[in-house]
């Protein structure tokens, strides 16, 4: 992984940086001892580490548009980080930037419940939004599964999924407005509490912008009211094709659960050693499913879903009977990730979606690829919407097994992309997946996106090495190629 | 004179944009041309005519995905999801009531982005819209987004395109979500409601997810088409519930509860619930060709800014969405009207639309940077000049 060359003049001006970044925040809000940099070198992608060159920790709006501006000023980088629970890299320091961090921008500032939504600063935690509001039979809808830890503003800047998005959308289907500091140092809203934003949807566009375009400094989002009554249904299958088949009948037929999970052979046994969730043994693909509303409608869903899965060939199928019951089910999913430390010294988590048919196929390839490579896959994913996270189990103290990893991964997202998907369904392309860019964008593709960077921030000092895997400046983009239009087009039907 | 182009392929169109580039020759784009009372009237020489850039090319009805030509008609669209048992659910409008025009394609669709009754519940065209093919106002073809419904790789484009009015790249093709179309609908009615905002509010807010929440005074309740409605002389808060048939029918009946407490109640069925909420959703209360606004807004607010504004209006989005028949020359008391929100001018004169900005005008800074970035994709501004207004 090639980050951009450390600036050799901005590291000699660090002295300087120092005391200019203090006079905006005083006291311990500047870092730059090096153990305390440590702290922040890396993020949930912890193959890649790097010290900042500093680490601010501003309070107000105010500080960081002084922050942001004195940097522009001085033209030095900028990384933003929320929690750092981010697995692609977005947050990973730069040895000659500045890391921007919002963790003491914790508060909650407006509840208002007749406008159904939630003003919070971006530190706040995901979990804490619902906290505040569950008592009064409210939830923020996205619910990524580091939810107690990352933030809102870490969620928008990754557009962050989790179970309930394919019935209830991503961020950025649950956000209504930001107010933003971009790197000149300017303040700028957009949208409100309002539904859509005025003009161009900039909302929409800064939300999964992986903090290139700006830093986030509070967020308005929408939050729903709870459904009666909730439901968890575990459905096992003899084969993954199965599995594959039972999820299309179920969308098929034009039922959304509130969630759909699905996991295989490998991944089950490892799950139901962490936690005791119930889930069988002898069945090589299960299914959580969440289904929820009104009682009768929850019975209604719950009785055609038995039936849909029966027409598959399930062998195993168990109902919740209680909310405590339904909440132990999804603790085995929960704990998907850590559940793997028990079956392999280290893993690599991927991150890819494909359309839901190919499901099967993108399996029994990835079976292929995991003897080619030499390495062991466990496979959990949203069935509901394709986003899959394959497993790579290895053991990083074996020299060369990390690359192999690592070479593996690629593979399987080239494939993602082969069968129509994408690189990323949550996770975001960060630096992990930088280089990758190029096997589902055109260079026209991707200048197209960067010119957009461009807009929101001419100088490329916010985040710079993340996402895209060619560094343009916005000089270079700017540049048109048309050249000849004097064709005067005869086989054009004209009116 | 207006010169109509109407290239049926993309290589066509690109090959126009470069020579519109070349030739510093703006190009109006349209593709069934029934929404050019929207935005600023353009003044331009040429026209690019998509509608022949036609054809579904890729429905999965288990993928819940659809990707068609920008051209293709809409209502080929509708027909093909319809034969499947599904929808668009942002429900689009159809301009027929406000323009006098009919048709319409898919790619207008998404260009303008206007969206239905189900907003609150089910979002708006750029909740929708999953990626698109396009060319710049460089001369450029680009693609961005894809078809699958979870997607975070690279900057969101598709949210960008969505209701930006053809004024950063031509689209070519869109993707777009589908989703399968409820089993059945209702509609509980409030007649003469105590306080319509509280009502609304408490549907809204109500976990019996209602996916459409009016409010009409009982001068427009005087022009439904649905008798129930008509003939009551009493304005309405009209409630829809969607789904499951036993979802239905239980979720009609807390409502009913719940709503018991702000007047008489009554339940329309499947027709009437159809005829009440495509009212709604294409205005069809406002035909005619006085001036229209159309004012999003927290909608905590709606009752409270309607009716200090005055004049004829009816609401949408459970307060959020306020169509009001007033002058556009009051444009500047109903924008200073709203703490926070947008109003667009809907309907109005080629003259007004051109002499007033038609959407919202943004702070400096904002304003600056929505046209940094629409000279990012159109920089010598050939598409569609001025529809949107300077910001």
């Amino acid at each position: 992984m090639k980050m951009p060359t450390p600036n050799a003049d901005t590291l000699k001006r660090r002295g300087e940086i120092i005391e200019r970044l203090r006079a905006i925040v005083p006291g311990e809000g500047v870092i730059v001892d090096e153990n305390e940099l440590k702290a922040y070198e890396c993020d949930g992608l912890m193959a890649y580490r790097q010290l900042p060159m500093i680490v601010v920790l501003p309070e107000t709006t105010e500080q960081v548009s002084a922050v942001l501006k004195t940097c522009h000023d001085m033209d030095v980088k900028i990384v933003p980080r929320g929690a750092g629970t981010g697995l692609s890299g977005g947050a990973l320091p730069l040895a000659d930037a500045v890391t921007l961090g919002l963790g003491k921008f914790k508060k909650i500032i407006d509840i208002d419940y007749d406008n159904r939504c939630v003003v919070v600063q971006p530190g706040v935690t995901n979990r804490a939004i619902t906290e505040a509001v569950e008592d009064a039979g409210y939830y923020y809808a996205p619910d990524p599964s580091s939810k107690i830890a990352c933030t809102i503003g870490g969620n928008v800047a990754e557009n962050a999924g989790g179970m309930h998005c394919l019935k209830y959308g991503l961020t950025t289907n649950n956000v209504l407005g930001v107010e933003m500091v971009l790197m000149s140092g300017e303040v700028v809203r957009l949208g409100g509490k309002h539904m859509d934003a005025g003009g161009l949807d900039l909302l929409g566009a800064v939300t999964g912008s992986e903090g290139l375009l700006g830093v986030i400094t509070e967020v308005t989002v929408r939050i729903l009211k709870q459904p009666e009554v909730a439901r968890g249904v575990l459905v096992g299958f003899p084969s993954v094709e199965a599995g594959g088949e039972c999820v299309a009948k179920i969308i098929g037929s034009g039922i959304i659960p509130g969630a759909m999970e699905m996991m295989d052979k490998m991944i089950i046994g490892a799950m139901q050693d962490f936690v005791d969730s119930g889930y069988p043994l002898d069945v090589e693909s299960l299914l959580v499913l969440e289904l929820d509303g009104p009682e009768a409608e929850v019975q209604y869903l719950t009785d055609r879903v038995k039936d849909i899965a029966a027409s598959v060939g399930s062998t195993y199928l168990r109902v919740s009977e209680s909310d405590e019951e339904r909440q132990q089910m999804w603790k085995g999913r929960m704990s998907a990730f850590p559940s793997v430390g028990r079956i392999s010294p280290d893993y690599m988590t991927m991150d890819g979606t494909i359309p839901r048919h190919r499901l099967a196929d993108v399996l029994t390839r990835m079976n292929e690829l995991s003897q080619q490579h030499g390495l062991r896959v466990a496979n959990v994913f949203h069935a509901g919407d394709g986003n899959l996270h394959p497993l790579i189990l290895f053991d990083a103290n074996k020299p060369g097994e990390l690359d192999k990893a690592e070479a593996f991964g690629h593979d399987i997202l080239r494939l993602c992309v082969a069968v129509g998907g994408v690189l990323t369904g949550e996770h975001g392309v960060g630096v992990e997946k930088r280089d990758l860019m190029g096997e589902m964008f055109t260079e026209d593709d991707l200048k197209q996106q960067q010119r957009l960077k461009c807009a929101f921030d001419g100088s490329g000092l916010l985040n710079p090495g993340k996402v895209y895997p060619t560094l343009h400046r916005c000089v270079e983009l700017g540049r048109l190629h048309v050249t000849d239009g004097n064709i005067p087009f005869p086989d054009i039907p004209r009116f | 004179m207006t010169d109509i182009l109407k290239p049926d392929n993309v290589a066509q169109i690109l090959g126009l944009i470069k020579w519109a580039v070349a030739e510093k020759s703006p190009l109006q784009v349209c593709g069934h041309d029934t929404k050019s009372g929207l935005g600023a009237p353009s003044a331009c020489e040429h026209i690019l005519d998509l509608s022949d850039l036609s054809g579904i090319e890729l429905y999965q009805p288990s993928e819940l995905v659809m990707t068609a030509k920008a051209g293709t008609p809409v209502a080929e669209v509708q027909a093909a999801l319809d034969e499947a048992g599904q929808m668009m659910a942002f429900e689009p409008w159809q301009p027929g009531a406000l323009y006098g025009t009919e048709g319409g394609t898919v790619g207008g669709l998404f260009a303008s982005a206007v969206c239905g009754p189900r907003r609150p519940l089910a979002g708006s065209a750029r909740d929708h819209l999953l990626g698109f093919e396009a060319i710049s106002g460089r001369g450029e073809v680009f693609k961005s987004g894809g078809r699958v419904v979870k997607n975070v790789t690279g900057f969101d484009l598709s949210k960008l395109m969505a209701g930006s009015m053809g004024t950063l790249s031509v689209m070519t093709q869109v993707t777009f979500k589908v989703l399968p179309k409820p089993e059945k609908t209702r509609t509980v009615l409030v007649f003469d409601p105590t306080d319509a905002q509280r009502a609304m509010l408490d549907a809204q807010n109500s976990p019996y997810e209602v996916s459409g929440v009016a409010h009409l005074p009982t001068d427009i309740a005087a022009k439904s088409a649905v008798s129930y409605i008509k003939d009551k002389g009493a304005g309405i808060v009209a409630v829809r519930v969607e789904g499951p048939a036993p979802s239905v029918e239980v979720r009609c009946q807390s409502l009913r509860d719940v709503l018991g407490a702000y007047g008489e109640v009554e339940e329309l069925h499947t027709h009437n619930s159809a005829t009440l909420w495509r009212e709604v959703r294409d205005v069809e209360f406002f035909k005619g060709d006085a001036d229209l606004w159309r004012l999003s807004v927290p909608p905590a607010e709606g009752v409270k800014i309607a009716s200090q504004l005055g004049g004829t209006y009816f609401l949408d989005w459970a307060g959020g969405l306020i169509w009001l028949q007033a002058s556009g020359e009051d444009a500047q008391r109903i924008r200073a009207a709203m703490a926070s929100g947008h109003a667009t001018l809907m309907r109005g004169s080629k003259d007004m639309r051109r002499s007033m900005p038609v959407f919202q005008s943004q702070s400096d800074g904002l304003a600056a940077l929505m046209n940094r970035v629409r000279a990012g994709f159109d920089p010598h501004t050939i598409l569609n000049p001025g529809r949107m207004g300077g910001g």
